[in-house]
């Protein structure tokens, strides 16, 4: 047994215990809310370690129609999901001119995007109220999606043309030559090519966009019919303190966090290895 | 005629992406600077200049001091706290195996592991936000403090008590941001030869040392992104003080941040002046940490 050096045991055990540790860390407080949305009162003001009583489910109902979790929750698919199909749209056009077409400009307009990465939103919020404001679309769902679109351009340009560049010059040359339009080589060629750059940019925004708070907050103040599930969240649990329906606020909460642990779990090679490339670029 | 065509088609695909872009995000950050220099309160229609007073006043402002102060403790616990933990998990997971066969391996349920640390990375912050109020409760029925009134223990106020509130805030951020860098590093430790490894181990070195002397130095650029990222992710934490302890109303200025100042100053106060300039502020704040970081760090690469 010359390949192996005696495994020190002491060590490989710590190692397990560290690793199981933070796991916990993690599923404890989820597992916790989970299961407080089954409590009544009583049982979440009492011993925190207990589980619940009965299975109640009644908590589910209040927090699907009184506390209107429903209603942000289709609120926040129809916003991300035009956000997230327009970004990509005109995130993807813009990249794919800038990434293989020459022209005069180019590199400005390329740059003129790729500065917005390097600004914080917050310097932008006071004007950005006001601008929105101007175009009439304050509290409104079609000025958010407009934003998250124009917000979320810069990395997905940046991005993109990365990827557009490392593609290869001649299937879109063959196609030309064979008489396609370059927008028809565009969304037929070049598209379907760019299918791994692309989903892994897809589930960077749906992600960003679906957990936005910040500007929801600031241009869907008025209206808290078209709020979103972050802010409807935050809002139901400063109400929940005044009404005392806990059990409802942990109802809420489970239903936000269910959706996106399915999906992540689907996903999970995906978007783990989309974050982590988009980050070292 | 063909080249016609093409800047037809050049033009057509960047019209509407570079409309939306110029109007939401570059215009609101250009009138952000010049409406650093009025003192405009959002409303009225006349806008006045006062030139560079806004940033006079930030000097004599304890509430904008404070914030740069947290700012301050932020950048320095969040990044290496983080990326520690983070190295240290990643390295168990990876290669904490020990040598076997054809070269290191990680350790058991490495899969099971890597899925579960990223989680929190998925999640809304305004929602974790909301989960660690009853996590941090300061009466007894807080999930820490039941835990530790099972052990004797007195409850405590984790958000309330202003030595103790920013920390519970950082400890959030930490537990939130671990699992990226997590999936950051092994990518980085994926990409390290296996012989290099296999070699030291042949050579007698053990793990601990094949950590410090093999890892950690290949690591050094991939280092250095996370570094960049969690410095400029200390200068935000928005939605998490917002939502952790903006409605308790931020103990002695414990946990007051630019952001959240800012967005107080803009909407609550109707300062949009006065915020747009502590906007600059953050910008260069930010800008300066970034550079500063990345000339700091520059040395030769290592060779692989």
């Amino acid at each position: 047994m010359a390949r192996n050096r005696p495994r020190p045991g002491v060590l490989n055990g710590l190692s397990h215990v560290a690793l199981a540790v933070w796991a916990l860390l993690i599923i404890l407080p989820l597992l916790w809310t989970f299961l407080a949305s089954f409590k009544n009162n009583t049982e979440i003001f009492g011993d925190p370690l207990q589980l619940p009583g009965a299975l109640r489910l009644d908590s589910w109902g209040r927090a699907w129609d009184k506390a209107h979790i429903g209603q942000y929750m289709l609120n926040t698919v129809v916003v991300v999901f035009f956000g997230t199909a327009g970004t990509m749209l005109f995130g993807s056009m813009a990249a794919y001119v800038l990434a293989r077409y020459t022209f005069v400009g180019n590199k400005l307009i390329y740059y003129y995007f790729v500065a917005g990465l390097a600004f914080p939103v917050f310097l932008a919020l006071g004007p950005l109220f006001f601008v929105v404001k101007q175009f009439g679309l304050l509290n409104s769902h079609v000025g958010l999606v407009l934003v998250y679109i124009a917000y979320s351009l810069p990395f997905t340009v940046f991005f993109l043309a990365a990827f557009f560049r490392t593609l290869p010059q001649t299937v879109a040359e063959a196609a030309m030559i064979d008489g396609a339009s370059h927008t028809r080589t565009f969304f037929q060629i070049m598209v379907p090519m760019a299918r791994p750059g692309l989903i892994s940019i897809t589930i960077f925004n749906v992600l960003g966009q679906w957990n936005q708070y910040l500007l929801p907050l600031v241009l869907l103040a008025g209206d808290p019919d078209k709020w979103v599930l972050t802010q409807g969240i935050a809002k139901i649990s400063t109400l929940a303190g005044y009404e005392a329906d806990w059990p409802g606020l942990f109802a809420a909460l489970s239903m936000t966090i269910l959706p996106v642990m399915v999906v992540y779990i689907i996903f999970q090679r995906q978007i783990q290895s989309g974050l982590g490339s988009g980050a070292l670029k | 005629m063909e080249r016609l065509r093409k800047y037809g088609f050049v033009a057509g695909f960047l019209v509407v992406p570079l409309a939306l872009y110029s109007v939401f995000v570059i215009s609101p950050y250009v009138q952000a600077f010049q409406l650093s220099l009025t003192s405009w309160n959002g409303y009225s229609s006349i806008v006045r200049y006062v030139g560079l007073d806004n940033f006079g006043r930030l000097f004599d402002d304890e509430v904008f001091w404070q914030a740069l102060r947290n700012h301050g403790i932020m950048l320095l616990v969040l990044p290496i706290a983080t990326i520690v933990i983070a190295l240290f998990l990643s390295f168990l997971l990876n290669l904490g195996g020990g040598t076997r066969g054809a070269g290191m391996s990680g350790v058991w349920g490495s899969k099971f592991y890597r899925v579960v640390f990223f989680f929190p990375q998925v999640l809304a912050v305004a929602v974790v936000g909301v989960l660690f109020q009853a996590v941090y409760r300061p009466d007894a029925d807080g999930v820490i403090n039941g835990v530790l009134a099972r052990f004797g223990a007195e409850p405590v106020g984790w958000l309330t008590e202003p030595g103790l509130a920013l920390w519970s805030i950082i400890a959030v951020m930490i537990w939130q941001g671990v699992g990226f860098y997590v999936v950051l590093f092994s990518a980085g430790m994926a990409a390290i030869p296996k012989d290099y490894f296999e070699a030291a181990a042949l050579d007698g070195a053990g793990r601990v040392r094949l950590f410090f002397s093999i890892t950690l130095p290949l690591l050094r650029d991939t280092i250095q992104v996370g570094w960049i990222y969690l410095g400029i992710a200390a200068f935000d934490g928005f939605a998490l003080v917002q939502v952790l302890a903006g409605d308790k109303g931020e103990p002695d200025g414990a946990t007051t941040i630019l952001p959240v100042t800012i967005y107080k100053t803009a909407f609550a106060y109707n300062k949009v002046g006065y915020a747009s300039a502590m906007g600059v502020a953050l910008f260069f704040l930010t800008v300066t940490f970034a550079v500063l970081t990345l000339r700091t760090t520059r040395r030769e690469r290592v060779e692989l």
